[in-house]
């Protein structure tokens, strides 16, 4: 059985870790906000974006460099993860998804120190990896990202590349994917329509092809980001109720403590007195 | 004067939305300017300067990275990874960014990918006319 003191000190450790837990949930759910903010501005330019190639794949004769599938051999899985921890099991889906789907000879670009650290320890080969992307998240980021896979995919150092991530699907949910970024699968075309293509439809495709290829970059480290936040705040809630219950659960030891020292006190002066009776 | 919907959009945000009368726009072969009911067209640009002029007549510029330009009935959107008006342009950033990609340039080390200098160059050299500086 603890003492009384002991345990005055374990609630006022525990009561200081529950006022951390819940800053932390607070800074998550404002930062979750923004990021969801964030996702919202990109959306317009995510549907014209997606005309344009609507559009242009309606051409049929086009074709691209990035668009063109061969056998493959080794493919190169871009895992997004969070730098820091204490966001529950968000890191763990991201990676055990990727993982699960590797073969011996594929390479990891990692995004985030969780997930490098997680390939690292397992001996995969590690391609490249990329620190503190998410802590001020810009569109550069994303071009930076995507010219490496790029690069990697034009030179013929992997197949294939794939992009796994945790999309936000709500506060309480997040889901890990891996899609396809290159080659670019092909897409169905609408009817263009009389249309004037300026300068040339190959022009245009030369231009939005790399374009298309960073803003996929960009959409899953939006999503990612506002996944990660959403994971942390809900681990941090989970981690103040449950403090919350370990200080109610103490000082009712607390109380029985006192009571049973008092009860024990007690018992001293009335024996005490009644020898002094006799 | 007719004005149609111009849109301007870039993956952090939504640069402009409004009513104008007509505008012009880098295009890969040279700038173009569009009025109301132009014919639908979709334009590759480049890194330069969109000048619009909005239905009460103002007159605005922004820079662009190059992107593209798509008309059709229901309006115009201009797509760029990045736009800034003249007026938000950081000019200390842009100058550093210029003397950088200069330098790199001058330099030519082995590991300079001179494609990718020049572009910045260019970007650079763009935001500060356009910020009406140089």
């Amino acid at each position: 059985m603890a003492t009384l003191r002991q345990l005055r000190t374990r609630v006022a450790s525990i009561t200081n870790i529950q006022s951390v837990t819940n800053a932390m949930q607070l800074v998550a759910a404002a930062r979750m906000r923004r990021a969801q903010e964030a996702i919202a501005a990109a959306r317009p330019y995510a549907q014209q974006l997606d005309r344009v190639l609507q559009r242009l794949s309606s051409m049929e004769s086009l074709s691209h460099p990035l668009m063109i599938e061969r056998a493959v051999d080794r493919t190169a899985l871009i895992v997004l993860t969070s730098d820091r921890g204490l966001c529950g099991s968000f890191n763990t889906n991201s990676c055990r998804h990727a993982f699960n789907d590797m073969s011996p000879d594929d390479g990891i670009l990692a995004v985030g120190r969780k997930g490098r650290s997680f390939f690292r320890n397992r001996n995969c080969e590690i391609l490249n990896d990329y620190e503190d992307v998410f802590r001020d998240l810009s569109f550069a980021s994303a071009i930076t990202i995507a010219e490496d896979a790029v690069n990697r995919f034009l030179s013929g150092d992997v197949d294939r590349v794939m992009l796994i991530y945790n999309t936000f699907v709500s506060v309480a949910q997040q889901q890990p994917v891996s899609e396809q970024l290159l080659p670019i699968a092909p897409r169905e075309g609408e009817a263009a329509g009389v249309y004037l293509f300026e300068p040339s439809p190959e022009v245009l495709l030369e231009t939005l092809v790399p374009r298309h290829v960073n803003f996929q970059v960009w959409r899953a480290l939006l999503e990612s980001n506002a996944g990660e936040q959403a994971a942390r705040m809900r681990a941090m809630d989970n981690a103040t109720k449950n403090a919350g219950d370990v200080i109610e659960e103490l000082t009712r030891e607390m109380n029985k403590e006192r009571q049973s020292s008092i009860t024990l006190e007690l018992m001293d002066i009335i024996g005490g007195a009644e020898a002094v009776a006799q | 004067m007719a004005t149609f919907q111009l849109d301007i959009v870039t993956p952090e945000k939504t640069v402009y939305s409004g009513e104008i009368e007509h505008f012009q726009a880098p295009g890969v072969d040279g700038s173009f300017g569009v009025l109301a009911r132009h014919q639908p067209l979709l334009a590759a640009l480049g890194i330069g300067r969109v000048g619009f002029r909005e239905a009460d007549g103002t007159e605005r510029t922004l820079a662009i990275s190059g992107g593209f330009a798509n008309v059709s009935g229901d309006g115009a959107t201009i797509l760029a990874e990045a736009a800034e008006f003249g007026d938000e342009i950081d000019i200390e950033r842009a100058r550093a960014a210029r003397d950088r990609a200069q330098e790199r340039l001058d330099k030519r080390t082995p590991d300079v990918d001179v494609e990718r200098a020049q572009a910045a160059l260019g970007r650079a050299f763009m935001r500060l006319r356009v910020s009406g500086v140089e």
